[in-house]
């Protein structure tokens, strides 16, 4: 039978732009959580960096580059993004594709701290959240990931099946930034 | 109302859930009085309390959480994994 | 009327307004209530009870009287203060609690009544007889009494909500929070300044001040641009702190300038949560009215809100102003008003040792005892040591003097102490952990002092922090001791009010008194004092005081009523912003959504998730059409449905199996790889939590499912029971629900539809009922398991996400080639009722192992979750409502979930109770009503008839009890 044709959490819903705010999908490769068995963090970073060219992250950080990044994603888990996963990593974590379980997005513009103000309670005053910093949190009633990847560029994930919502959300707070700063609106 | 995520740091209550008390589970299959003191029997104290609150909107860590029903101050956030329960 | 050459309006942006349906005139820069007086309006608002005529008194949001009704239709708001409404072209205002207009209010009849209406009225006279109270006293008395309206029609959703962070929230922008601010902004602090006027200074707006040799106003205008120009500072106008709560969080209404929120997309305002690590409270203070016979007409206003009036916005409120006060804001009241060439008729000073060198007739140790007039002020009376004495006056300046606004100081339980020097409440000291509070807010009266505590509490609190201390001096500001001579009441003829938003007088408070209501959370709420948007700003100490002389109490042993949030009226629709519609709950949607949409199929929900309910085809009408042939469908060929939504998650580790068997009832750890088996899941109390299978993938890798509805509870359990019950066994868990889109191939022909799509098809040896195993298909990896929710030969297949939808219209269009197709939630529902397959329809919570048959499922050879309680012998009891199958039998065929069972021949009554329906259907395959329920020793009354009734819904029928299985028993269809 013919193969199965691929769509994208956000599918059809993005991108969005509003004054210079932008929202847009991104599709990040694969996707693999990483879950170290006991005492197994430190050979899993070796190995990660051996293999990925990238470190295990503390909680809150991000390591690695666009095309292989360490993401933390939670208690003893990070997100390998990117590359498909190294088998070498199986010996010392669980390993589970994620790659199709997230919708990603990314949210750039002068203002995206704010409309990120209207949507999670995270102190992400630059001083606190910089680049590199990410944080398991609540997303409009959704549990999520946000990430600082530049001063004005973040990233936001949620469960795929809620991608709709995320959009709904993000395009309300992004038209209601927007409009308290510019008349033109 | 704000709780220390030992490994997130302090966050907004609405990313965590709330359990009950922290009481330590009796082992064994058959019941015994301490089972309902573990299920059912709660102290209600007006003082400190030591509960159980997941951060199931952050890192997913189960807490143990040392507070103040009175005066609404946290004493102390350990993680389940430490302190046990 | 308007003072030439006053006041901080814009003269050059005059704007109309309208107000009850008159058109007027204003400034930007006034507020309703300026542009009011301005326009010689004096008459605003009918009292809430008496419907008095009332007129503005304040110049803040603690303003009692002027009450009005903004904008039109859905966006109408009612309640707002006119003193903090700003002006803005096309206003549309209008009175409340008037009827039919504000100058002929027919309901005014209820001022004659007054000497029936005091405290306790209602709750004395509305008793009988006891079933009037709802359907004609309750109307009545809202209709004659009450506030504004709201227009009826739904809510615009222009609010939104946010968060803000910061080191040091200061809360209020007068001379002590601006300095606040600057010294913790200078220390290096995050500061955010919130002020609820639309611009910075509070008093220094409205007196006739100088700081450091600067006009007050010109000090803020500097001061404000340094703020602004600091990168670590936030000034917030427009934005009230309404309430303190745990943890250093505030919450905070921001209205938005009619300027902005008249855009399109733009919120009308913001609740604001803000988490500050230290705060200032530089609120301010309040000042207080004194009680005398009717001290409630129009033109009667507050001392230092007709200063306001004059000097910020240019306005004279009265021609002829009597002022009278027991403290020197009196004073400052004249000399205002004569610099602003305004006349003023007389100042009566309570202080009998009091001094004047204003030119102005003095009246020292002298009281207003009296005013009349008919809609407004015309004269006053007072009473000297002479006699009394009448002087014509449009306006009344009254000060009682200040109440520091010590509202946040106590949102977290503490109560302010008593101040007798200064006759005032004090804020509590650290009453909220890292708030301090400065200026007037904390007593200090002077602008000099307001500036030095402000200076000195924000650089406490940057210290606190860690700052440096910052190198600033305070300006140098007007300075002057306060001096107070405690006058609550004057006695006299007529109703003297304390609290005039709930036209409450000293009369009442007395009467509740004497009927010992002598706690003064009693008196609150016996009279309403303290009561309604206001909440009492500018009467509960004067009340208090009342009760305390009536009680022969002091003050400090009466106190205060408990102070909550929030501190100004909040907007449900602010707090509950962007909760309607769709975002009242995230949605979450499968990746067949799409398609089952297009194919015509009603979405129901199922937890936050949409689902199909049926595929309506040509010729069908009604749903049980649709639902009858897609149970057919699946019995007679093949069905495919969406089951993505149930709980997927990743259980692995070198303990993984151990652990499956403490959290199953029944043993995992000798399950083979490549096989599924159900597994059932108690809680610690011994009653059941969920079910579902779960795959033996690999060695150390199990792939449980759970309920679409409990798949977060078990997630949350799995990880409790890792973290906390056996932190030591190394097992990780990761949910997959989101990963992978599933499906089920269920019916005869289910492994004919899979056989034309897999690379490598399969069969009953190598895929055996509850075989699992990795396949291909469409070019994909996929997972396949042979399970089975309708009793059918039945298959799940797993791909990543983002072939859902692919795979969803292949398998559809597959199975419609062989006669089948797409079925919903009905038929999947009717399917596992047929077969007695239990949902959380069933085990909703109260149910054991043993109530559902499965107490075999529960492991001898192991302990597991609930094990302990589970044998208890409650838990056991024949007696208990136990599962059964239910067929009516009756009459009348139809069966309710929800109803009730009882003996056949008994009353259906609570006392009679037998047992409940949990699950009801059509069976088209059995071609009768069938249903499952819960019946007191049910497996023992097989074949017995039982009265079903549903009083609810007046249903009732007569049932067999049946085995639970009633179709394919034997399960040889899901074998086959």
């Amino acid at each position: 039978m013919a193969e199965f044709k691929a769509q994208t959490p956000c599918a059809g819903l993005l991108p969005v732009t509003v004054g210079d705010l932008r929202l847009t999908e991104v599709v990040p490769g694969r996707m693999t959580s990483l879950a170290p068995y006991r005492g197994r963090v430190a050979a899993l970073s070796e190995v990660m960096q051996a293999a990925h060219g990238v470190a295990w992250p503390e909680p809150g950080r991000i390591t690695g580059q666009a095309a292989a990044r360490a993401l933390w994603f939670g208690r003893e888990m990070a997100l390998l993004i990117g590359p498909d996963s190294d088998e070498s990593l199986a010996a010392h974590a669980a390993l589970t594709d994620q790659t199709d379980a997230w919708a990603v997005v990314h949210l750039e513009g002068r203002q995206a701290a704010e409309v990120l103000a209207r949507l999670c309670p995270l102190d992400l005053r630059e001083a606190v959240f910089a680049p590199g910093h990410t944080a398991r949190t609540d997303v409009a009633h959704m549990a999520g990931s946000v990430s600082r990847l530049g001063p004005q560029t973040w990233q936001i994930m949620v469960f795929r099946s809620m991608a709709t919502t995320l959009v709904h959300e993000v395009e309300i707070a992004m038209a209601r930034v927007a409009a308290r700063q510019n008349s033109l609106m | 109302m704000r709780l220390g995520c030992p490994i997130c740091g302090e966050r907004d209550r609405r990313e965590f859930y709330y359990q009950g008390a922290a009481l330590a589970r009796p082992e064994g299959e058959a019941w015994a009085p301490e089972w309902d003191d573990y299920i059912h029997n709660r102290d209600n104290p007006a003082g400190v309390t030591r509960d159980l609150w997941q951060h199931e909107q952050g890192c997913g860590s189960w807490l143990i959480v040392a507070r103040n029903t009175v005066t609404h101050e946290v004493l102390g956030v350990a993680l389940a994994t430490e302190a046990g329960a | 009327m308007r003072i030439e050459g006053k006041g901080l309006i814009d003269r050059t942006r005059p704007v109309s307004f309208h107000f009850d349906g008159h058109s007027y005139k204003g400034f930007a820069g006034d507020t309703l209530a300026s542009a009011l007086l301005a326009n010689g309006v004096r008459m605003v608002a009918r009292s809430f009870k008496y419907h008095r005529p009332r007129g503005v008194m304040t110049a803040g949001s603690e303003e009692p009287n002027a009450l009005v009704t903004v904008g039109r239709g859905a966006a109408q708001e009612p309640n707002l203060r006119a003193t903090t409404v700003e002006m803005h072209e096309g206003l549309w205002a209008q009175s409340q609690n008037r009827w039919p207009t504000l100058g002929l209010d027919l309901l005014a009849v209820n001022d004659l009544a007054a000497p029936f209406l005091g405290a306790g009225f209602y709750y004395k006279t509305f008793m009988w007889p006891r079933a009037f109270w709802e359907r004609v006293y309750e109307p009545l008395i809202r209709r004659a009494a009450g506030l504004g309206a709201l227009s009826g029609e739904a809510a615009e959703d222009r609010y939104e909500r946010a968060y803000a962070h910061c080191d040091v929230l200061v809360i209020g922008a007068g001379p002590a929070g601006l300095m606040a601010a600057r010294a913790a902004a200078e220390a290096g602090a995050d500061v955010i300044l919130a002020e609820e006027d639309t611009r910075l200074g509070g008093r220094l707006l409205a007196e006739s001040e100088e700081v450091d040799g600067l006009a007050g106003v010109d000090w803020v205008d500097e001061i404000a641009a340094e703020l602004a120009a600091m990168p670590n500072v936030r000034i917030m106008t427009r934005m009230a702190v309404t309430g303190v709560y745990d943890g250093g969080t505030y919450g905070a209404l921001e209205r938005l300038a009619p300027g902005v929120a008249q855009r399109p997309h733009a919120p009308k305002g913001c609740f604001w949560r803000i988490v500050a690590r230290r705060a200032v409270l530089a609120a301010g203070a309040l000042e207080r009215a004194i009680a005398f016979p009717n001290n409630d007409r129009p033109g009667v206003m507050m001392a230092g809100a007709v200063r306001a009036y004059a000097n910020r916005w240019g306005v004279a409120p009265g021609q002829s102003t009597v002022v009278f006060g027991n403290n020197d804001s009196a004073h400052r009241t004249v000399a205002d008003l004569q610099a602003a060439g305004v006349h003023v008729a007389a100042l009566i000073d309570a202080r009998p040792y009091a001094r004047s060198d204003l030119d102005v007739p003095f009246y020292p140790g002298a009281q207003v005892c009296g005013t009349s007039g008919r809609r407004g002020l015309e004269a006053v009376t007072l009473a000297t040591a002479r006699g009394e004495d009448r002087i014509a006056a449009d306006c009344l300046a009254i000060s009682g003097g200040w109440n520091p606004t010590v509202h946040l100081a106590c949102h977290m339980g503490a109560r302010p102490t008593w101040d007798a020097a200064r006759q005032a409440f004090l804020p509590p000291e650290n009453a909220v952990p890292g708030m301090r509070v400065a200026g007037a807010a904390a007593g200090a009266f002077s602008t000099r002092a307001c500036l030095e505590s402000g200076l000195v509490a924000g650089a406490a609190v940057a210290v606190d922090l860690g700052f440096r201390a910052p190198d600033l001096a305070a300006p140098r500001g007007a300075e002057a001791s306060y001096d107070i001579f405690p006058l609550w009441q004057v006695p006299g003829k007529g109703r003297a009010w304390l609290d005039f938003q709930n036209d409450v007088t000293v009369k009442d408070v007395v009467q509740a008194a004497a009927e010992n209501f002598r706690s003064v959370e009693h008196m609150k709420r016996y009279t309403t004092q303290g009561m309604a948007p206001d909440q009492g700003k500018n009467s509960n100490v004067a009340a208090l005081a009342v009760l305390a002389d009536a009680t022969g109490q002091g003050i400090a042993e009466t106190g205060t009523t408990t102070f909550r949030p929030p501190y100004v009226p909040v907007p449900i629709a602010a707090l509950g912003a962007g909760g309607k519609g769709k975002g009242f709950a995230p949605e979450r949607r499968t990746t067949s959504h799409a398609e089952s949409i297009a194919r015509g199929a009603p979405m129901i929900e199922a937890g936050l998730w949409y689902r199909p309910s049926y595929f309506p085809q040509k010729g069908e009408s009604h749903w049980r059409q649709s639902c009858d042939r897609e149970v057919a469908m699946v019995r007679g060929s093949v069905g495919i449905c969406d089951v993505s939504t149930l709980g997927k998650i990743d259980v692995q580790g070198p303990d993984a199996a151990r652990f499956l068997d403490f959290v199953y009832t029944n043993m995992f750890s000798t399950l083979k790889v490549g096989r599924v088996r159900y597994g059932l899941m108690l809680r610690e109390d011994g009653h059941v939590m969920d079910d579902g299978t779960c795959a033996r993938m690999g060695e150390t890798h199990f792939v449980m499912t759970t309920t679409t509805a409990a798949a977060g509870q078990v997630m949350r359990h799995l990880e409790f029971v890792s973290q906390v019950l056996r932190p030591e066994w190394d097992v990780r868990i990761v949910s997959v629900t989101e990963q992978w889109a599933q499906f089920a191939v269920a019916g005869p022909q289910a492994r004919a539809v899979l056989n034309g799509m897999l690379e490598a098809p399969i069969d009953d040896a190598a895929f055996p009922y509850m075989a699992c195993g990795e396949v291909r298909i469409g070019g994909v990896a996929a997972r396949l398991f042979r399970i089975s929710f309708s009793g059918e030969h039945a298959y799940e297949i797993a791909v990543p996400a983002r072939y859902g939808a692919a795979l969803f219209g292949a398998l559809v269009k597959h199975a419609e080639e062989m006669g089948g197709g797409a079925y919903g939630l009905e038929a999947l529902n009717v399917l596992r009722i047929e077969k007695g397959f239990i949902t959380h329809a069933e085990i909703h919570g109260r149910v054991t192992a043993f109530d559902i048959g499965m107490q075999g499922m529960m492991s001898a050879k192991k302990d597991f979750i609930g094990k302990a309680a589970a044998t208890r012998p409650g838990l056991m009891d024949p007696e208990r409502e136990r599962m059964v199958g239910l067929k009516p039998v009756g009459a009348v065929k139809e069966l309710l979930a929800g109803a009730h069972i009882f003996d056949e021949h008994a009353e259906a009554v609570s006392d009679n109770d037998q047992g409940y329906v949990t699950s009801a259907c059509f069976s088209p395959t059995l071609g009768h009503v069938t249903g499952i329920g819960f019946l007191r020793r049910g497996p023992e009354r097989m074949g017995e008839r039982v009265r079903v009734v549903d009083h609810l819904r007046k249903s009732e029928t007569v049932c067999e009890v049946t085995p639970l299985v009633v179709f394919d028993p034997e399960g040889g269809r899901l074998r086959g």
